[in-house]
């Protein structure tokens, strides 16, 4: 009965989906107010049957409802709850069920809070939301169905793939999506201003804040699946450049690009035509992503059911969104005022280069993904791309963001001069070059030297701005540190988003000097290896909720050190999960913020077991940069000029509102 | 005009993207392409010289044996790599039996498995070898090129490998792939 119910919810949200893409833009381009005031209605309401249809899934699949073919296949009665619940997303039908409601969740978003924005532009974002809402929704119901049945119900489940069993990877995909869909919504702005043929500041201060939040949740969803990677694949390594991941890599740069380039538009409404491309392409991006994973045309480790007939329908479902979107941008950018002009050399400028750097590199990632295909399909010849032309291609493109990012929040809009800006930084040069070659001196090669330098420059240099705002030792300290408080929260998260990546940046250096020792070990054993001395102290079986599990005990212990006080225990494992005959490392990581001890637990030979030991130095600060670079992007958020058009109105309101009883009395 | 060339670039580029993400699929669908199959360098080239010993009672074989085989019968033999702890094999099974009683020789060898557990596998579910060889430490395998069971090949009557299947061969690829070509080869 739940799974009719949210089966229903579902038609239900997919026919107000197609209302809310007909009627509010017909009405915008009638006129027609009453028309254009159903769009918030109709947004809310396919949210909430999009809810009720989520929420059915979930219940069928807590409920163990075999007869629910989604559950069957994906779920066991032994699956722990928490896996019941976000096992629900891990799978096709379940995933893209989820990519929906958060799209709707985006129109409901903009339908409660965009009641400061004109009529018609409002009545066109929804709409636009809601017409790819639609086409996602009678995918959902045509090819993809969560809610189809099976009879006879089989007696048991037959469990998700436990690569997938893991907290971290739970929460992954509602992030990582969140960030993905988001960007639909500057993508509506795009769509919207380009059928009203009118793009203005306001505009630019509407969008800022939709790819901020989108942008700091794919940053975050990323270094979230990264690090998964890192701690169950076991290899230790952190970014494979699989197809899947930069599908996610693809959408972030261009949403990079997008947020510095949406600034440009609010500042001096200039580069308006290239914002709405972007705006544009980014979205593409995300939805093409999800394309090529889930019609099996890129090879890679993530598998996904992987079905060309799906294929042919989300080819034509994008053909129509993206198709149709750059279309009419081909007829109706021109139409958009050029906006104000600026020197090569200025505010403006540094962001042209910001968008050309990181577009490059998006077009570099792009043909390294497609090649294989290509080569595949025209030549036939199998061929893999791989790091090697990734690290080729992408750091030559990315030492000169490194470089100018930090300089470039210094320059002056319009026009500027660079030896000021340069001036400032000298502190910031030296401390990076001491670095640098501090570095080069001692473990680090000449290449790892650099970016430890790098990291340096950009982590000093984003905070050289807060230090020329605040004119530190230059006026008194009380003087500064009232400055200090005074700061606008925006330059705080231009700060630790530049910063962050300057930490990123470090912890990448850092694991370059990694290093790893394969061991055959018997219970009391012990080896020395990276300035620790690993003892095995025995291996045990340890059973599971749906697996069985042999943990390694590990005693490891710094070298040199005189007591025992330093040494810590460390429990590796493998899982064996009978239902999907699959086996899992566990990996155990014992970090010191500054380095990971990363032990894998390998295959037992006659009572000696395999193990893998790492030392990772800095491997921690990967995911710390891009937490540090994501907070950053919802600090800027909070700024409360990103929060433009109704509480700015109000509180203007308010104090026009406290004069006039003074201007009453003075004239009285 | 310039500028209106300009603007029309990126949906020129979409298009030309999707016609070929469109032609793609339109092959993937058909079969006649396959983005994740991995070719085997040995098709086209005569079997890997190897020796087997029997399984359990079967009878093993060497590529001697295979040879001779193929020459006095005059027409294609598949051989296949099984064992008895691998799921596909069990669906690939049926098959096997119903090609055997279409006159196709298999010779079977099993791989990386105990002998009782793989003669218990064939005891209980059907034999569609002729002849059954172990391969317990998987060398043979490895010159045969095989990356996981069920793998089979089809070796034509001059001891040429014509036809490699890295999976189960279900109903429907022996009817689309196997089938026809067997026709071909007779």
């Amino acid at each position: 009965m739940i799974p009719e119910l949210g089966h229903f919810a579902l038609a239900l949200a997919c026919a107000l989906a197609f209302a809310q893409a007909v009627l509010p833009i017909w009405g915008a381009h009638r006129a027609d107010a009453r028309l254009m005031r159903a769009a918030p209605a109709l947004a809310l309401g396919q949210l909430l049957a999009l809810g009720c249809a989520a929420a059915a899934l979930v219940w069928s699949s807590v409920a163990d409802d075999f007869t629910v073919l989604n559950v069957a296949e994906n779920s066991h009665t032994l699956k722990p709850l928490l896996y019941k619940v976000t096992g629900t997303w891990g799978n096709h039908e379940g995933s893209i069920l989820l990519w929906a409601l958060i799209l709707a969740l985006c129109g409901g978003a903009v339908a409660a809070f965009g009641r400061g924005l004109p009529s018609a532009l409002r009545a066109r974002v929804i709409g636009v939301l809601g017409g790819s809402s639609a086409g996602f929704l009678l995918f959902c119901l045509l090819a993809s169905n969560p809610f189809n049945r099976m009879w006879p119900p089989p007696l048991d489940g037959r469990d998700m793939n436990p690569l997938l069993q893991d907290a971290g990877l739970a929460f992954h995909p509602p992030i990582l999506y969140a960030g993905y869909v988001g960007f639909a919504v500057p993508f509506a702005f795009a769509v919207a201003a380009l059928l009203e043929g009118r793009i203005d500041a306001a505009w630019g201060r509407w969008v800022r804040p939709w790819t901020l939040a989108s942008w700091s949740l794919l940053t975050g969803g990323i270094a979230l699946g990264s690090w998964w990677a890192y701690y169950e694949l076991g290899w230790g390594g952190f970014w494979f450049w699989d197809p899947v991941e930069n599908a996610s890599l693809l959408p972030w740069l261009t949403g990079t690009a997008l947020l510095h380039s949406a600034i440009v538009v609010e500042k001096r409404e200039a580069l308006k035509v290239w914002t709405v491309l972007l705006a544009i392409g980014t979205f593409s991006l995300s939805l093409a992503g999800t394309f090529l994973v889930r019609s099996g045309i890129l090879n890679s480790v993530h598998a996904f059911a992987n079905d060309p007939t799906r294929g042919v329908f989300i080819l034509g479902l994008l053909a129509i969104v993206i198709g149709g979107s750059l279309l009419l941008f081909a007829f109706r950018a021109p139409v958009l005022a050029p906006g104000g002009l600026f020197a090569p050399l200025s505010r403006e400028g540094a962001l042209v280069l910001n968008n050309i750097l990181l577009c490059s590199i998006a077009a570099v990632v792009i043909t390294g993904t497609m090649y294989p295909l290509v080569a595949d399909f025209v030549f036939g010849s199998k061929i893999s791309v791989g790091a090697p032309f990734f690290n080729a291609t992408v750091l030559p493109l990315a030492a000169p963001i490194f470089a100018a990012m930090v300089v470039a929040p210094g320059l002056a809009w319009k026009r500027a001069r660079l030896g000021p800006a340069l001036i400032r930084l000298w502190w910031a040069a030296v401390a990076a070059l001491a670095v640098g070659l501090t570095a080069a001196l001692g473990p680090a090669q000449a290449f790892p030297a650099l970016a430890f330098g790098a990291a340096a420059w950009m982590i000093l240099g984003a905070f050289a701005e807060i230090v020329e705002r605040i004119r530190l030792f230059r006026t008194g300290l009380g003087n500064s540190l009232s400055r200090l408080a005074g700061l606008r929260l925006s330059v705080w998260g231009t700060t630790l988003g530049h910063a962050g990546m300057g930490v990123l940046v470090a912890g990448v250096a850092g694991m370059s000097l990694a290093t790893q020792n394969v061991v055959l070990l018997r219970p009391g054993q012990s080896v020395e290896a990276a300035g620790y001395s690993w003892t095995l102290v025995g291996l045990r079986d340890r059973p599971g909720p749906n697996y069985a599990e042999r943990v390694a005990t590990l005693r490891v212990a710094p070298l040199g050190a005189a007591s025992a006080g330093g040494s810590f225990v460390m429990e590796p494992s493998r899982r064996t999960f009978p239902v999907q005959r699959m086996t899992t490392t566990e990996a155990a990581i014992e970090t010191n913020g500054l380095a990971d001890i990363y032990a894998v637990l390998g295959e037992e030979r006659d009572g000696a077991a395999l193990m893998r030991l790492h030392y990772n130095p800095l491997a921690p600060w990967i995911w710390i940069g891009a937490l540090i670079m994501a907070a950053g992007g919802g600090l800027s958020l909070l700024d409360r000029r990103a929060r433009v058009g109704a509480p700015a109105k109000a509180r203007t309101r308010a104090q026009a509102e406290a004069q006039a009883p003074d201007a009453g009395s003075a004239v009285a | 005009m310039n500028r209106r060339a300009l603007l029309l670039a990126p949906f020129g580029v979409a298009v030309l993207a999707g016609a070929g993400f469109w032609t793609v699929l339109g092959r993937m669908r058909q079969g006649s392409f396959d983005p994740h199959d991995v070719p085997s360098p040995l098709l086209g080239k005569p079997v890997p010289d190897f020796t087997l010993p029997g399984l359990a009672a079967y009878q093993g074989f060497s590529a001697a044996d295979l040879l001779a085989q193929l020459r006095a019968g005059g027409r294609p033999m598949l051989v296949n790599f099984f064992a008895s702890w691998c799921v596909p094999c069990v669906i690939e099974h049926p098959e096997l039996m119903a090609l055997s009683r279409d006159g196709l020789p298999i010779w079977g060898i099993a791989y990386k498995d105990k002998p009782e557990a793989a003669s218990g596998f064939v005891a209980q579910r059907g034999n569609p070898f002729q002849r059954i060889a172990a391969d317990q430490p998987g060398r043979v395998a490895i010159d045969w090129g095989v990356y996981g069971v069920p793998e089979s090949y089809l070796v034509d009557a001059g001891g040429v490998i014509r036809w490699r299947m890295a999976g189960p061969i279900t109903p429907q690829i022996a009817a689309e792939q196997l089938r026809p070509l067997l026709k071909t080869l007779a």
